[in-house]
């Protein structure tokens, strides 16, 4: 299967990438979020889910959460190239919200044929949820989970789950006699317990998430086989979050130092700060266009997923790193202070850097596919 | 099909099966010497020869200079060359030897030149029988073009030019010349003026080509000297002091990003042409035995090369990216980053393939134990040429971050 030359990026994805783009600005500017997100600045603050669910509200009422879910189970169906789009807006604004988990796990269970109908239509009614499948050592393998599933009981830590007390629902990846299963276990459940980590990004909440004793049913038996085959989309996705966020610091800084006057000229007149603006311009370019083709990779060249989705994951992991670093740099002294909003899309960056493998992870995978197995 | 073929327009789709059968019946077939890299670096008449015959075959079919008039030796279509551009490339021909006369000389001309030198000079441009080269850079004018001294000094309805150029490519094989050239001392960008001019006709008398030799020891590009060189009015291109401008038309056309579309064909593979691409790349990684494993095998050297691997996968698709308006902030930010990453992604995939031919990189073309014919360190000494021509590479981020992101101008 081909892919069309225009990523398949159609009048509808550029219209939901346009309003999501003038919804975030009008909704949350980023002196609004700066209040909502850094009011307690101490290093030992106790973690804290600071979001608007108001607004939140709004986006699920504009079907934006149910945008990935497949119109046979009550979604909107839109391709991941549009996905793609709305997210590199909600990444622009650092926007606090689970929609990029709940997309994740929407992925998950369309891949889990009609065992994951039940929960999509969950999501499809504007129902939240985040993937809980990683254990206590981060590792991104879809096979590593400190979960056990045994007598028709959860029972385990899941670590390092997104947004977790944001979201209604958990989806869950445990050891069962049959391999990694994946359940569907709701927030409320008797048994389950969330701890907040504390963390540095301020845009996200995050915590490992205990199950004792959950009853649940199994969605899918093979399910690492399902989160394989939905790792390509979720690393898209967060690839375009990456995107946004680093335009954000490009423009604001760009902005920055053509305003802030040093030797009787504006910082952006001299080449050692221009220039490395310009590199971090080039490679947010290369991250967004590899997003792109990936997102149209796995909308019609499934085939070719797999690659282009670890090249964008490997270029925009760079993307977070070198964009947020530069962003501090160049706005000096102001740059490293709590109030300048720098400090906050920095945070984000240096999380999305990590989330779901870093450069050098993706890098080492896509030289599998590549050059195969290392000879022993 | 092509994904491009899908969106042809009713013209296009004709063409394109036209230039489809032709080049089936009509390919070059494989030639007879070693060609190099790129077309600047011909050195040979034999070689010339070869490249001249294909474009002038290509040409006598309709397949160059398709988007221009036909009153100037053009095809009269409308967006056609790119069609035939993509199918000369898929027919793996080889590449066209006029390309500083297609891709500059021609739309510079074409703009700003009278009507009669456009339909004299034109048709034997496209044809390929005469090769043109450019005249910008001198001595004291690098990167700071508008500072150019060579100076015409008008006589009568004649022009007197004297000055000296250099990193003249193809200058040796070239019947004619673009030239920016001062005609008023007392203005810097308003004292230029912008003409054609000929080289081989005038050989001895006024003009001198000399080969300067590069870092490869491959000729290919030269110094001219001009001395008391005669040429009429007519061969002057726009009003009087209007140089600096018809130089940005030639140099949006050279940096991929002006209204024509440069006639481009290639592909060809032979034993001799080697790209610099991390198709190769990983080819070499593949072959070369390093510390008892083979380079693949290495885990640094893998991460290295899929670096390469993912900036260039990333450029490419800049280049379907710049055709999807919405997926796009300002219109130049990707085509102005065409050449400065196209250049900077070639001489660090080649830098890695000479790390990984280790010991065996000190090999060059003249032994018979260089690896690849020696080819990868020529690339690597060659990439230099990229990120310093047309531009430099530190020109190429000023003109990013003044002309895309707003940056205050730099001196």
């Amino acid at each position: 299967m081909a892919q069309p030359n225009n990523f398949g990026f159609g009048e509808e994805a550029a219209l939901l990438k346009d309003s999501a783009r003038k919804f975030f600005e009008e909704k949350m500017p980023t002196n609004q979020l700066h209040a909502l997100v850094a009011g307690d600045p101490t290093p030992e603050r106790m973690p804290e889910s600071l979001w608007d669910k108001d607004i939140w509200q709004q986006m699920v009422d504009l079907g934006w959460t149910m945008v990935a879910v497949p119109e046979a189970a009550g979604g909107i169906g839109m391709p991941v190239v549009a996905v793609a789009g709305l997210v590199e807006e909600l990444g622009r604004a650092a926007f606090p919200c689970p929609l990029v988990p709940t997309i994740n796990c929407t992925y998950v269970l369309s891949a889990c044929g009609s065992a994951g109908e039940s929960a999509l239509g969950d999501i499809a009614e504007g129902k939240s949820a985040s993937l809980a499948i990683t254990n206590q050592q981060g590792s991104w393998s879809t096979t590593d989970t400190d979960v056990r599933f045994e007598n028709g009981k959860l029972s385990g830590t899941a670590w390092y789950v997104q947004d977790a007390r944001k979201v209604d629902n958990f989806l869950v990846s445990a050891q069962s006699t049959t391999g990694v299963s994946l359940y569907w276990v709701s927030c409320d459940a008797s048994g389950v317990v969330i701890d907040p980590d504390a963390i540095i990004d301020l845009s996200r909440d995050q915590a490992h998430v205990t199950f004792t004793g959950v009853e649940a049913v199994e969605l899918a038996a093979d399910g690492s086989g399902a989160l394989d085959k939905a790792f390509p989309a979720i690393w898209t996705v967060l690839a375009a979050d990456i995107v946004g966020a680093a335009e954000w610091l490009l423009q604001t800084t760009v902005d920055y130092v053509s305003t802030r006057k040093q030797f009787e000229h504006p910082l952006g007149f001299f080449q050692a700060v221009k220039h490395p603006l310009v590199d971090v311009m080039v490679q947010i370019d290369q991250t967004k266009s590899l997003v792109y083709n990936a997102a149209c990779a796995i909308d019609s060249e499934p085939e070719k997923a797999l690659k282009y989705a670890h090249m964008a994951k490997a270029s925009a992991s760079e993307t977070a790193a070198f964009s947020s670093g530069r962003a501090v740099q160049y706005h000096g002294g102001i740059g490293f202070t709590w109030e300048c909003y720098v400090h906050l899309y920095f945070k984000r960056q240096k999380h999305n850097q990590m989330l779901w493998g870093d450069a050098a992870w993706h890098r080492r995978a896509l030289a599998g596919l590549l050059l195969g197995p290392i000879a022993a | 099909m092509s994904d491009s073929a899908q969106k042809d327009t009713s013209e296009q789709a004709e063409f394109r099966s036209y230039c489809r059968s032709w080049l089936k019946d009509n390919h070059p077939g494989e030639p007879p010497v070693r060609l190099p890299l790129t077309p600047l670096e011909i050195m040979t008449q034999e070689q010339l020869g070869y490249l001249q015959a294909w474009q002038k075959s290509a040409y006598d079919a309709g397949l160059i200079g398709c988007d221009y008039p036909q009153e100037v030796g053009g095809g009269g279509r409308s967006d056609c060359q790119r069609v035939a551009n993509e199918e000369m490339i898929a027919a793996k021909t080889p590449y066209l030897p006029n390309v500083i006369g297609m891709g500059m000389a021609a739309p510079t001309v074409f703009y700003h030149g009278q009507e009669k030198v456009k339909q004299e000079l034109l048709p034997r441009l496209f044809s390929g029988e005469d090769i043109w080269c450019q005249g910008f850079s001198e001595p004291e004018a690098g990167s700071d073009l508008a500072s150019v001294q060579t100076f015409a000094e008008k006589k009568g309805d004649k022009w007197i030019i004297n000055g000296h150029k250099v990193w003249t490519s193809l200058a040796h094989f070239a019947e004619w010349m673009i030239i920016l050239l001062r005609t008023d001392k007392s203005h810097k960008y308003d004292g230029l003026s912008y003409f054609v001019v000929p080289i081989r006709s005038a050989l001895g008398k006024g003009v001198t080509v000399r080969p300067l030799i590069k870092i490869t020891g491959e000729t290919g590009f030269n110094e001219v000297i001009f001395e008391d060189l005669e040429v009429d009015d007519s061969f002057r291109l726009d009003e009087l002091g209007k140089g600096w401008q018809v130089a940005m038309t030639t140099l949006l056309h050279e940096r991929g990003a002006g209204e024509l579309q440069t006639p481009r064909s290639g592909g060809l593979k032979s034993k001799a042409t080697h790209a610099t691409n991390t198709a190769n790349l990983m080819e070499l990684a593949k072959q070369t035995p390093k510390d008892g494993k083979l380079a693949s095998d290495d885990v640094l050297l893998r991460d290295k090369i899929m670096q390469q691997v993912i900036r260039e996968e990333g450029l490419r698709q800049n280049q379907r990216r710049l055709r999807v308006p919405a997926l796009q902030d300002h219109p130049m930010r990707l085509p102005l980053q065409n050449k400065l990453l196209g250049s900077e992604i070639a001489q660090d995939t080649a830098a890695i393939a000479v790390e990984i031919e280790g010991a065996s990189a000190s090999l060059y073309l003249g032994d018979e134990n260089a690896p690849v014919g020696g080819e990868w360190p020529m690339a690597y000494m060659n990439s230099y040429g990229m990120t310093i021509a047309a531009g430099t590479s530190e020109i190429q981020r000023n003109i990013l971050g003044e002309r895309v992101l707003g940056m205050s101008k730099s001196k």
